[in-house]
């Protein structure tokens, strides 16, 4: 049976039909190419490159630009696909943002008109997989701490330091690495740097518990040489990747709902047929009914938080801290909906012939990834405050 | 060559279906509709054979406004033009009806081939193909798993009890595609944006020359006088199987005089 959405409240009228007609185009592919084998891929630990040409065939990477035939999406439906996505699988979604809005985001808005047209369309057409290198092994919540430099040597720049957490990182054919120009002062750049570039390695993480259908590496630049013109010209500072941050966390608050909808949804189904005590269904519980009371609830907030950010969005009005809001509740909705289903569940809560712990795993990622929850609650406090307190100033 | 496709869009196959308070129509709330998935055949097939060699695609449907919704989905897979034909306000039709409705909407175009699959999921009725092609006066070829084309002809394939068929057939023709006739695309997002732009011709039925007074309501050849649901399925009896000759033998007692099966 196709996934009949989750929509309490009758939003769906608050979409256009094209935005509807994108949200059902994504919600069919996810039932019948995803769904049927991404319980294996996940177990087996298994990315599976073989829907990249479908997801390129469908248009989904890079589709809010409107330049180099791609389709040109507002950002409401580009929410609508992430969030169809995860409803699928986190690693899925995560694949598709760091393609669009990591890679293809940053070369689009910061590169040269060469840089644009040799990878906005190979990466649109799926040709190439593209990874982001921000975080290093000792710099997460703090990257403008970064280690990893690029220094001007005749007509090359060379880089060294390392990245890690960089999903994409061993399959991708160009990484887009921010290091500090000149040393450990200069101002942060993007770089390109292609596969098979001598001194670039890409060692995977091994033994992830969590997004196992995705892949999860470390860059290592060890004197790597790259062409002068492969700096992204358009941008200097630490402004360059957050605003790309920005863009994908965007996606993430989307992505978070179809995770949420997915556990709820095989809740209820459950909670519904489980028959337990004279033969009634768990669903007429007190206890159930109060869980999926919550989780419906928390699903329509977060689907009327992401709508307005993505009308706030397309108006260009749209601030960081509106996303860091967003991004935190809903990942945070998704785990608490993923740990009640399981809890619903029982037993069948942790076995993969249910979706629930593969999307309870996957979020325990989401939810420190893209900005750690805590680090989210501390841009709002400092936006309604007016006071950072994560970098104080000195004594 | 110019392609015509028609199209039914009928409730998903998946859909719970509910009887109506008069007892005989579909409780059309819930119902989550689509295109038929046997014109989904026949609407690739005809964007294939343009994509070779160039023409057209316009699909046509007879039915109301939520139609469009199935037609802007063939306009994102490809298709150039979308004719509704606006069933509001119009009692029940049959199928001949409908098949006259589509003709005339045919014949105010130009066109090489006309598809439609061999049949819509709703009401399973196959005739819709024969009637078509009897009302623009065309040959047609029906459960086509398989085309070729040549000049001002087509070879098809059908599978009939046991063989394969092959026919050839003059164009212009009718073809009624049958499951197996190719696999059918995904739309993009970019045929979505670009369908955006598309118009859907709405038009009543006297613009396309059919009277619909007179073969709607009771004037309907074959009208649904009732409509019932296959009776719910008992609840299943489990044997329990701590001593499995036992349990064979309650299983076949409860065959043999229950089930009645032995």
């Amino acid at each position: 049976m196709g996934f009949p959405g989750v929509d309490f409240l009758g939003l769906d009228d608050m979409f256009s039909d094209d935005e509807r007609a994108v949200r059902d185009l994504v919600r069919d592919f996810v039932d019948a190419e995803i769904l049927p084998i991404i319980e294996d891929c996940a177990y087996e630990g298994r990315f599976p490159r073989e829907l990249v040409p479908k997801m390129a065939a469908l248009n989904l990477f890079g589709s809010t630009i409107a330049e180099y035939g791609l389709p040109g999406l507002n950002n409401v439906a580009y929410g609508l696909i992430m969030q169809e996505l995860e409803r699928g699988d986190s690693g899925l979604r995560s694949f598709v943002s760091v393609q669009s809005s990591l890679v293809m985001y940053p070369i689009y808005t910061y590169g040269s008109k060469e840089q644009k047209d040799t990878f906005i369309p190979a990466l649109g057409k799926g040709e190439k997989i593209g990874c982001f290198g921000l975080t290093e092994p000792d710099f997460g919540s703090n990257p403008g701490g970064m280690r990893t430099v690029a220094k001007k040597d005749g007509d090359s720049w060379v880089l060294n330091g390392a990245k890690s957490w960089i999903t994409n990182g061993s399959i991708a054919d160009v990484a887009v690495v921010w290091a500090k120009e000149g040393g450990p002062d200069g101002p942060v750049r993007g770089f390109l740097v292609e596969r098979g570039t001598p001194g670039f390695s890409s060692p995977e993480h091994r033994m992830k518990m969590s997004l196992r259908a995705s892949v999860t590496s470390q860059l290592v630049f060890e004197d790597c040489r790259i062409p002068l013109s492969n700096v992204l010209p358009g941008v200097s500072g630490l402004k360059g990747p957050l605003s790309c941050l920005t863009q994908a966390r965007y996606g993430i608050s989307w992505g978070a709902i179809g995770s949420a909808m997915a556990t709820y949804h095989c809740a209820l189904d459950y909670a519904k047929s489980r028959k337990q005590f004279r033969d009634r269904p768990i669903a007429s519980h007190q206890l159930v009914q109060e869980k999926l009371a919550f989780m419906i609830t928390e699903i329509t907030k977060a689907q009327l938080l992401s709508l307005r950010l993505g009308r706030q969005k397309d108006a260009g009005k749209l601030l960081p801290e509106h996303v860091s809001m967003a991004k935190r509740n809903n990942v945070w909705v998704a785990r608490e909906c993923a740990r009640m289903a399981r809890e619903i569940l029982g037993a069948n809560g942790i076995v993969g012939e249910y979706p629930v712990f593969r999307h309870m795993a996957n979020i325990e990622s989401v939810f420190t990834y893209e900005g750690t929850h805590d680090i989210h609650t501390l841009v709002l406090g400092q936006a309604v405050t007016g006071i950072p307190s994560y970098n104080p100033p000195q004594e | 060559m110019n392609h015509v496709v028609c199209i039914a869009y009928v409730p998903d196959t998946e859909t719970k279906i509910k009887i109506g308070s008069d007892g005989k129509s579909i409780d059309e709330a819930d119902v989550k509709w689509i295109v038929s998935p046997y014109d989904e055949f026949a609407l690739e097939e005809a964007i294939k054979a343009k994509e070779a060699k160039g023409g057209t695609v316009t699909v046509v449907t007879y039915g109301p406004a939520r139609a469009d919704v199935g037609l802007r989905e063939c306009l994102a897979r490809g298709a150039d033009e979308a004719i509704r034909i606006a069933s509001e306000g119009i009692a029940d039709v049959d199928s001949l009806g409908v098949a006259q409705m589509l003709a005339g909407a045919i014949k105010t175009l130009k066109y090489d081939v006309v598809w439609l699959g061999n049949k819509g999921v709703g009401t399973d009725a196959q005739v819709m193909v024969p009637m078509v092609a009897e009302f623009l006066d065309l040959p047609h070829v029906n459960l086509v798993t398989k085309i070729e084309w040549k000049a001002g002809a087509v070879t098809a394939w059908r599978e009939i009890e046991g063989a394969k068929e092959v026919v050839e057939c003059p164009l212009p023709a009718v073809i009624g595609a049958q499951k197996g006739l190719n696999e059918p695309r995904y739309a993009s997002l970019k045929g979505i944006m670009a369908a955006k732009k598309k118009q859907i011709a709405v038009k009543k039925p006297a613009e396309v020359g059919v009277d619909a007074a007179a073969m709607s309501g009771d004037k309907s050849p074959v009208r649904w006088t009732k409509l019932e649901l296959p009776p719910a399925r008992q609840a299943v009896k489990l044997v329990p199987a701590d001593d499995p000759a036992k349990a064979a033998e309650e299983l076949l007692r409860l065959l043999r005089d229950e089930a009645k099966v032995l």
